[in-house]
């Protein structure tokens, strides 16, 4: 039949050539391109470090770039200090888990039910615009100085984030969707299981990223002031750190929290664009 | 409701139907007086300029919107295709169909053939694991109709399927509709909006002609030519032409 092979073939021409898969060195050409402007920043970070450094200025307290990086290799050799950063990134995840599940039911509560929005919609912002700091009291007088009270401020400073996050991925569903799920007769549960959790998702992910920025510098400022005694934690080693004097393991322990947020954050950026790639977004 | 009732009584029937969108000094009457009546199986194009409420019709037919006055009764089920296919992005091509059938309650060990066989319907049998963004814009289209088909619906909405297509993928699927509408295997209504006069005259068994602003029925014109039909073939651009004018004179009142 006519029509039959002109679908056919205005299909094969709207879809185009398949295109063929990449080769290793394809592969290895685009994993360098990625990396070697990092290395160059880094680099350059070190060099303007080292001019500084040669200039002498504060040369008392102010460490060079080798003395600094010595100082971490030998904290990476003792195991104080992955004992620390376990700690503390257990707490991250713990808290941050709790903060999600909090978050993400509360603010799909709100999200879908006008009266609930209207009643506590600008309590969430406002409660997402409060420094983390603002609960260490609060946290210290109800658990005291222990875990519970650093997960307790994390979940404060997290969970906010994340209802807003899901809030905001709700009401950015084109509407076009909404009327399509709504035509093929999807209703109350259904549509939130089947369009609107999905649909939210690319918003979502996106504010899951700024809610652990938010769970990532509510921990250090927890950790700093609400220090739990026995247990060594990156705050604990700040503190224990600034109370020597000790610049250049001070510096050594920021480094090691800027890579920590580096590989995180290249998870959720991960996620982010496998979702994206699914849509056809990229 | 019997299906005896549906074949016996009108499918989709418009009784004097008014639409006013905002309250006041700054109301429109996107709607006037509108009455409107289809038998089952029948294809009706609704044409018109800008603002003549045709989409506001369709979405009051669908139930997305009420009426300010004036009765809709509507037998079956409602299927409703937009000018953008609407389907879910993170869904594949299949799974989208299958959504519909799974609203619709179908048992899950029928859904997979049924799913399959409405892709074959649209002829896309071979793309129900691909996802929305790497379909044409034509074969998502047929998505979104085997999609509407998979709502096992009595009367299909269509508001411009067709009209961000270019023209041969457009023709196609004309040829397309009336084959699928022929293996359908029951009366399937469609209420048909566009702003093509030759379209609905290659389509539709009747063309409706509503005004602007606001939008009233100025005319019905019956479609006695037989299918099969070209856009392109003399009695339809005959008729496309008698309705265009018409039409332009209608928007031409407004200019003046």
């Amino acid at each position: 039949m006519a029509a039959d092979t002109t679908l056919a073939g205005l299909d094969a021409l709207d879809l185009g050539p398949a295109r063929t898969g990449r080769d290793a060195g394809d592969r290895a050409r685009r994993l360098w391109a990625a990396l070697w402007p990092k290395l160059a920043a880094v680099a350059l970070v070190w060099v303007v470090w080292e001019l500084v450094h040669l200039t002498g200025w504060k040369k008392y307290v102010l460490p060079g770039p080798g003395v600094t990086l010595s100082n971490l290799w030998q904290q990476a050799q003792a195991g104080l200090l992955w004992h620390a950063v376990g700690v503390t990134m257990l707490r991250a995840v713990v808290g941050y888990a709790i903060a999600l599940v909090i978050g993400a039911v509360v603010g799909l509560l709100v999200a879908r039910i006008p009266p609930l929005r209207a009643a506590v919609g600008s309590l969430i912002t406002g409660l997402q615009i409060l420094p983390s700091a603002a609960w260490i009291p609060f946290a210290i007088i109800l658990f005291g100085l222990n875990t519970s009270a650093i997960l307790f401020i994390i979940t404060m400073a997290a969970a906010p984030a994340i209802a807003n996050a899901v809030i905001g991925g709700v009401d950015y569903i084109p509407p076009l969707l909404l009327r399509s799920g709504k035509m093929i007769g999807l209703r109350g549960l259904s549509m939130t299981w089947h369009l609107v959790i999905p649909a939210a998702l690319p918003t979502f992910v996106a504010g899951l990223k700024q809610a652990w920025a938010f769970t990532w510098h509510a921990l250090l400022t927890a950790e700093l002031l609400v220090l739990v005694a026995g247990v060594p934690s990156i705050g604990q080693l700040f503190s224990a750190d600034q109370d020597q004097t000790d610049m250049p393991s001070t510096i050594a322990v920021m480094i090691v929290i800027v890579i920590l947020g580096i590989v995180v954050d290249g998870g959720f950026t991960a996620v982010n664009n496998k979702i994206r790639k699914r849509w056809g977004l990229v | 409701m019997s299906t005896t009732a549906v074949t016996q009584t009108a499918a989709v029937s418009l009784a004097g139907v008014s639409k006013v969108y905002g309250r006041g000094g700054s109301a429109v009457r996107a709607l006037d007086q509108v009455s409107l009546t289809s038998a089952p199986g029948e294809f009706i194009c609704i044409i018109g300029a800008s603002g003549c409420g045709k989409s506001t019709l369709l979405s009051l037919v669908a139930g997305l919107d009420q009426p300010t006055s004036g009765d809709i009764t509507v037998n079956g089920r409602v299927a409703f295709m937009f000018q953008e296919p609407g389907l879910f992005p993170w869904l594949t091509a299949g799974a989208n169909v299958e959504l519909a059938l799974r609203a619709r309650k179908v048992p899950r060990s029928e859904r997979r053939a049924q799913t399959l066989e409405l892709l074959e319907s649209v002829r896309l049998g071979g793309f129900a694991g691909k996802q929305p963004h790497e379909l044409s814009g034509g074969m998502r289209q047929r998505v979104a109709l085997a999609r509407a088909l998979a709502q096992d619906a009595d009367v299909l909405l269509m508001d411009e399927p067709f009209g961000a297509l270019d023209a041969m993928t457009r023709d196609v699927l004309h040829d397309e509709l009336d084959r699928v509408r022929e293996r359908v295997g029951k009366s399937l209504t469609v209420l048909f909006v566009t702003h093509n006069v030759r379209e609905a005259v290659r389509l539709g068994d009747r063309v409706v002609l509503l005004s602007s602003r606001p939008g009233r029925v100025i005319k019905e014109y019956p479609v006695p030519i037989g299918r099969p039909r070209r856009m392109d073939s003399a009695p339809v651009a005959e008729l496309a032409a008698e309705i265009t004018d018409r039409l332009r004179e209608e928007v031409s009142r407004h200019g003046s």
